[in-house]
Parts: structure tokens; C-alpha cells; sequence
């Protein structure tokens, strides 16, 4: 009964840190795509730059999975060697960037939720992933500073920027509970004490949501549908491309080393 | 972005000074451009301070430095060459001054 118990629990550990990494993993690789393209050198840099700290957390994270795991697979093989099913990160992550008010609005949504999330899983009775989480806020408070500090200017900008900011809310509030979401994997973590229930967040996000949107004249969309489904590997049709993407040179030329 | 933001009009222009570490002085770094003077610190942060190079920024809007023209540096500088009592170095330190 106990090593079932044990089982489950590690098998859950390994779902929830590839969740988590996925998440990352997806966000980084869209942020990436601005380098070289952002509006100004400042700002490429900085886009540049959160996407780096979010592949680092992906791969702490995943590294981490198969450490757990032991099957002798490494994190590059994670990222790189599965099929877009196996991806199990929200979809709001794995939008495309459509343009530079979009991709603000979608890293606004995820870092609040980030910064909150993570100032809970620090005290994970799981050390290693308290650690990730305790090095992986620093950054996210950076990266909620930058996205948040975005927001008031294109949202209280121009009537040409407020309607861009808004636009990109409106399309992509549909995808915003699933930062939420849960199912009984989370629900056995939480009892062990290794991750805590998003909900208790959820008060919190959506205050700071409501305060930055008022100060940036963006009304919050009225409840409609939600769409889940990443993290049981259902994703929009956008990932598949960005996979074929992410992994070609991977895949190309297997065990290559630079 | 401001007032007089068409697209594609550039930025203001900030100095960036980095403090390396507590009670060594802000050194001048270099220069971001920057809508305002939050975005130009998180800017001169993400140029200038990746790699642990700094525990405090400052940054300035260059329209606020005043700085001498290439003109006037014979005027303002070249008569400290021959003169030099105003060096420290002319000056002999007498026997049993101790701490200098």
C-alpha cells in the first residue's frame, strides 16, 4: 500500500515538474522568436533575455523530471525528442506572439500567475523544487515588472495602443483558467505537501489583474468559454509549428554535441 | 509611445551609472535609449547588468548632462600641464609624517 502510495506520488512529481517545464520551456521559445525582430535594440535585448531565464527554468525543471524518472533520459531529450501530445504545457503559453501588445498581454497574464505560484512552491517539502522555485521567482518578479510596466504604457499609450492591448486581451482571456487548472495529480501533491492548490492564488491574480487593467484603461473581458486541455497534451494548432521549430536541428542530426 | 512618438521616432537617450559594489562610486557605463526613466532602468539592468556587474543603477537623461566641446578643452585643461605645484607629486613628504 505504502510503496503504491510512493509510486504514485513520484510518477505525479514527474507529470507536475514536466507540466511546469513545458510551460516555460513553450514561453521562452516564443519570446526567442522577437530576437533580432523586437521594436527597439533595448527591448530585444530584454525579450531575449526573459526568454533565457525561462529555458533555464524549463531545464531545472525537466532536468529535474528525469533525474526523478532514472530512465536515463536527459532534459534535451524531453524538450526535443517528444511529439506535440506529449507536451503538457497550458496553451496560453504556445500562442503565437501576433505582435508586440499580444506578446506583452500573454506574459502579463503568466507572470503574475508565476509570481504568486512560486512564492507558495518555494516551501515544497520537495527541496530540490523548493530551490527551483526560490531561484526561478527572483527572475519572474523581474519579468512581472517588465511585463506589468508594459502594460500602463500601451494600455494607457495612444487610442492606437490601448486598442491593440485590449484586442490581445480579448483574445486571450479565453486561455487564462487554465493557469488554474487542476486535476487529481495536483490533488495528491497537495496532500503531500510538494505543491500547493493554484486557487489560493486565484483571489490574489485577478486583483492585480483588475488594478493594472483599470490603471491601464483595459476593460476585462466579460466571462465567457475557457479552454483547457494542455495539460493533458490537447493543444491549439500553433504548437505542432513551433515544435517543428524548436526541435528540427535536434532531430536532424541525432547526438550531435556543440 | 509619448507625445511626440510617431513610430519609428527614437527614444530619449539615458546615461547608465553602475555602483559595483556598496560604498564604491556610480561609474558611467554607457547609454540606453528609453521612453521614460522606469523602462530606461530596467533597460540599462538588461544591457548592463546581467553578468553581476552592478548592485545599484542610476540613470540620467543625457539632455541633462552638461559637458565641455572639444573646444574647450586647451583653455580648460592644458595649463594644469605646467604647473606643476598643483600636483601632489611635487611636493616631498617630510621625514616622520606617518599614515600618508
Amino acid at each position: 500500500m505504502t510503496t503504491n502510495t510512493e509510486e504514485n506520488t513520484r510518477k505525479n512529481i514527474i507529470e507536475f515538474l514536466i507540466r511546469f517545464g513545458d510551460d516555460r520551456l513553450i514561453l521562452g521559445h516564443r519570446l526567442s522568436e522577437w530576437c533580432g525582430h523586437a521594436p527597439i535594440l533595448e527591448e530585444d535585448i530584454a525579450l531575449a533575455n526573459i526568454a533565457l531565464d525561462c529555458i533555464g527554468q524549463a531545464s531545472s525543471l525537466l532536468k529535474l523530471a528525469v533525474e526523478i524518472e532514472g530512465e536515463n533520459r536527459s532534459e534535451d531529450d524531453l524538450a526535443y525528442l517528444r511529439n506535440e501530445r506529449e507536451f503538457k504545457n497550458i496553451q496560453l503559453v504556445e500562442q503565437p506572439n501576433e505582435d508586440f501588445a499580444y506578446t506583452i498581454v500573454r506574459q502579463f497574464f503568466y507572470d503574475t500567475f508565476a509570481v504568486l505560484y512560486l512564492e507558495k512552491l518555494q516551501n515544497s517539502s520537495l527541496e530540490d523544487l523548493a530551490g527551483i522555485a526560490a531561484k526561478s521567482l527572483k527572475e519572474s518578479k523581474y519579468h512581472f515588472r517588465h511585463s506589468k510596466e508594459w502594460m500602463l504604457r500601451l494600455g494607457d499609450g495612444t487610442e492606437f495602443s490601448n486598442q491593440k492591448v485590449q484586442s490581445a486581451v480579448n483574445d486571450l482571456w479565453q486561455f487564462t483558467d487554465e493557469l488554474f487548472y487542476e486535476d487529481e495529480i495536483n490533488t495528491q501533491l497537495i496532500e503531500a505537501g510538494i505543491i500547493f492548490p493554484a486557487d489560493e492564488i486565484k483571489t490574489e491574480w485577478i486583483k492585480i489583474i483588475n488594478e493594472i487593467f483599470s490603471r491601464a484603461k483595459i476593460l476585462l473581458p466579460r466571462d465567457g468559454g475557457m479552454i483547457y486541455g494542455g495539460r493533458n497534451g490537447i493543444h491549439s494548432e500553433y504548437l505542432g509549428h513551433l515544435l517543428a521549430e524548436m526541435q528540427i536541428v535536434a532531430r536532424s542530426y541525432p547526438n550531435a554535441k556543440w | 509611445m509619448s507625445e511626440n512618438g510617431k513610430p519609428g521616432t527614437q527614444w530619449s537617450s539615458w546615461e547608465v551609472f553602475v555602483q559595483a559594489k556598496s560604498g564604491d562610486p556610480h561609474v558611467h557605463v554607457g547609454n540606453v535609449h528609453a521612453p521614460d526613466g522606469e523602462l530606461a532602468i530596467q533597460n540599462a539592468r538588461d544591457v548592463y547588468t546581467r553578468r553581476n556587474e552592478g548592485i545599484s543603477l542610476w540613470v540620467v537623461p543625457s539632455e541633462n548632462i552638461i559637458a565641455t566641446s572639444p573646444s574647450d578643452s586647451g583653455p580648460f585643461f592644458d595649463p594644469a600641464n605646467d604647473k606643476i605645484f598643483r600636483h601632489t607629486k611635487f611636493y616631498s613628504t617630510p621625514k616622520g609624517v606617518r599614515g600618508v
